[in-house]
């Protein structure tokens, strides 16, 4: 991909996490250190990779989106009012009374395509939408971001094993690996093991990228599209809280509140961001 | 055949799906007992095998749900509302998806598998669930109807379906809409609100009670969520005494919910059903329906308990 396309890309990932900040403001609570580890996806998957668009958002051969670790949904709401499904003032309004925007994704949200933050759901549902696809000989595509934390949840391997019985060649779980649970680090607190070799003795498709190099992001999405006949596991490392100092690798910013100064201190961080 | 519940779902289940290609099914290897085997011979594309994974299964049903499917999520009841409670109720009910979740041999009506298999706290567990729709058939015939009506019903809907069969009490004429009670036989001295199973043996109680001189009203409760306010309040205007009969607990079923509808009249009521108990294996339903007191004659008791003057003392 050419560098000028991979530049535009980096500068929607800033926006992102420009508007994840937004969304958590100054002495609220939020998702703050999933949210930023998983914006370099999120911005690659609506800026370069699936085909919607907010003036036929019931597009029924759109592709389909599902943020499966409901609670980073903030990178999400970010990336929807920059397509413009709704004005980017809403963002401010986040987790307050009576605003569009959740704490945890709804489908009352315009672009939003499943109700998740229950943990280990949202695969699952990704597979029900890859099953009415090959039902409707359709050829959309669903991708679903997950935690690394959340695979602890078994549902997420009755979801792996299904996906694979059924040959589900139209669904790509992206597991964002930023290596923090939300108690502290994963290899310190619970460690599931191997996470792509999971994935690979489950019969997916894997593929082990750095979750913030736009050029591997992108490269790993169109080869996801070349496979046949089995589901694909894009296995992210991130960071958590990517992009924000204080908060990177740091999971007391899981969900956290920022004072005033730790917010104009991220908003410093992200400006600073060259792309 | 024609009088039990599960062979007229899966036959009606399949009736639908000819008719309709949004009907999708889903069951956890028991479609033997489920009858959605029917579904699966005829369009085996739209059945599909989960394998013996609830959660999982649920989750799915939402995905499909939300790609325009109807789908029909199968199991025993106490799989399909206990076990994926947190997938039906963040994934289905709160997006209020058209999603059913069919609990087949509900009640104690797997009367040999024993308490693990039984479910006696389904109604309750689902009722709690804002969205959701809770039918369940007297017989074979209304058990068509509801599945054919669940074609047109926004929104989740647990069915509740008995594995005994049932006496027929309705035929192709009696009308049937969803949160509509219907009237089975009626009296003006006492109302029994009964769902289910529990019809029949409140139709049987009445046949005695009518032998001592009483009028009874026998209403079939068909939806109990959502209950219908206005036909309870109708159904018990001047009777001199309330009972309700499930084969559920006595916490948070249909007695529950005529309660909370009641819970200012004077007109002393009392509910049959199991109490707060599990169940346990026996040779058939009847013996455990006799062990756990949902006989008619426990409904007579009672009856006549409320209209002698020791109405009130607290069982």
């Amino acid at each position: 991909m050419d560098s000028d396309k991979i530049k535009k890309l980096k500068r929607k990932a800033k926006i992102i996490r420009e508007g994840i900040l937004e969304c958590i403001g100054v002495n609220k609570k939020g998702h703050l250190g999933g949210s930023m580890s998983s914006a370099d996806l999120v911005a690659a998957l609506y800026f370069y990779k699936m085909r919607i668009n907010p003036d036929n958002p019931n597009d029924p051969d759109r592709d389909r989106f599902i943020f499966s670790k409901g609670h980073s949904v903030l990178a999400q709401y970010a990336a929807l009012a920059e397509m413009g499904f709704f004005p980017k003032s809403e963002l401010k309004y986040t987790k307050e009374l009576g605003s569009i925007l959740q704490g945890h994704p709804e489908i009352r949200t315009p672009g939003v395509e499943a109700n998740t933050g229950s943990l280990g759901q949202g695969l699952s549902i990704g597979v029900g939408m890859a099953l009415a696809a090959k039902l409707d000989q359709k050829n959309y595509r669903i991708y679903v971001i997950v935690g690394d934390g959340e695979l602890c949840e078994g549902q997420i391997w009755e979801a792996v094993t299904c996906a694979n019985f059924y040959k589900l060649d139209n669904l790509v779980a992206i597991v964002d690996k930023n290596r923090f649970q939300a108690s502290g680090s994963i290899k310190e607190r619970y460690d599931i093991g191997n996470v792509k070799a999971r994935f690979d003795v489950c019969g997916w498709k894997t593929w082990e990228i750095d979750g913030h190099n736009m050029n591997e992001i992108v490269d790993s999405l169109d080869q996801v599209e070349l496979v046949k006949e089995s589901p694909c596991a894009i296995i992210a490392n991130t960071i958590k809280g990517k992009g924000v100092s204080f908060a990177e690798n740091n999971f007391n910013f899981h969900n956290n509140s920022l004072t005033k100064e730790q917010y104009e201190q991220a908003r410093k961080d992200i400006a600073s961001i060259v792309v | 055949m024609d009088n039990n519940l599960r062979e007229a779902y899966g036959r009606e289940l399949l009736e639908i799906a000819r008719q309709d290609e949004r009907v999708v099914a889903l069951d956890a290897d028991l479609c033997g007992s489920t009858m959605t085997k029917y579904l699966q011979e005829e369009i085996p594309e739209r059945f599909f095998e989960m394998g013996i994974a609830e959660a999982n299964m649920v989750s799915v049903a939402a995905g499909l749900a939300l790609s325009g499917k109807i789908p029909f999520v199968n199991s025993f009841s106490v799989f399909a509302a206990g076990q994926p409670y947190n997938q039906i109720r963040q994934g289905i009910a709160l997006p209020n998806l058209n999603v059913r979740i069919v609990g087949s041999s509900c009640g104690l009506s797997d009367a040999g598998d024993g308490a693990t298999h039984q479910s006696i706290e389904d109604i309750a567990i689902m009722r709690a669930i804002p969205n959701m729709t809770i039918v369940e058939p007297v017989d074979a015939e209304e058990t068509r109807k509801i599945i054919r009506a669940s074609l047109q019903h926004q929104g989740p809907m647990y069915i509740r379906i008995n594995r005994s069969s049932l006496p027929l009490l309705t035929n192709k004429q009696t009308p049937f809409k969803i949160g509509k009670m219907n009237l089975v036989a009626d009296g003006s001295d006492i109302v029994i609100f009964a769902s289910g199973f529990m019809v029949h043996q409140a139709l049987k109680a009445h046949d005695i009670l009518e032998k001592d001189g009483l009028t009874i009203r026998v209403i079939n409760v068909n939806t109990i969520k959502p209950l219908n306010k206005d036909e309870v309040l109708k159904y018990s205007k001047n009777v001199k005494a309330i009972v309700t009969a499930e084969e559920h607990s006595i916490i948070g079923g249909l007695g529950s919910a005529i309660s909370e509808v009641l819970c200012e009249s004077k007109i002393p009521m009392k509910k049959v059903g199991i109490k707060d108990q599990f169940g346990q294996s026996a040779g058939s339903h009847e013996e455990l329906i006799e062990y756990y007191n949902l006989t008619p004659q426990a409904i007579v008791v009672k009856v006549k308990d409320l209209i002698s003057k020791n109405a009130f003392i607290f069982e």
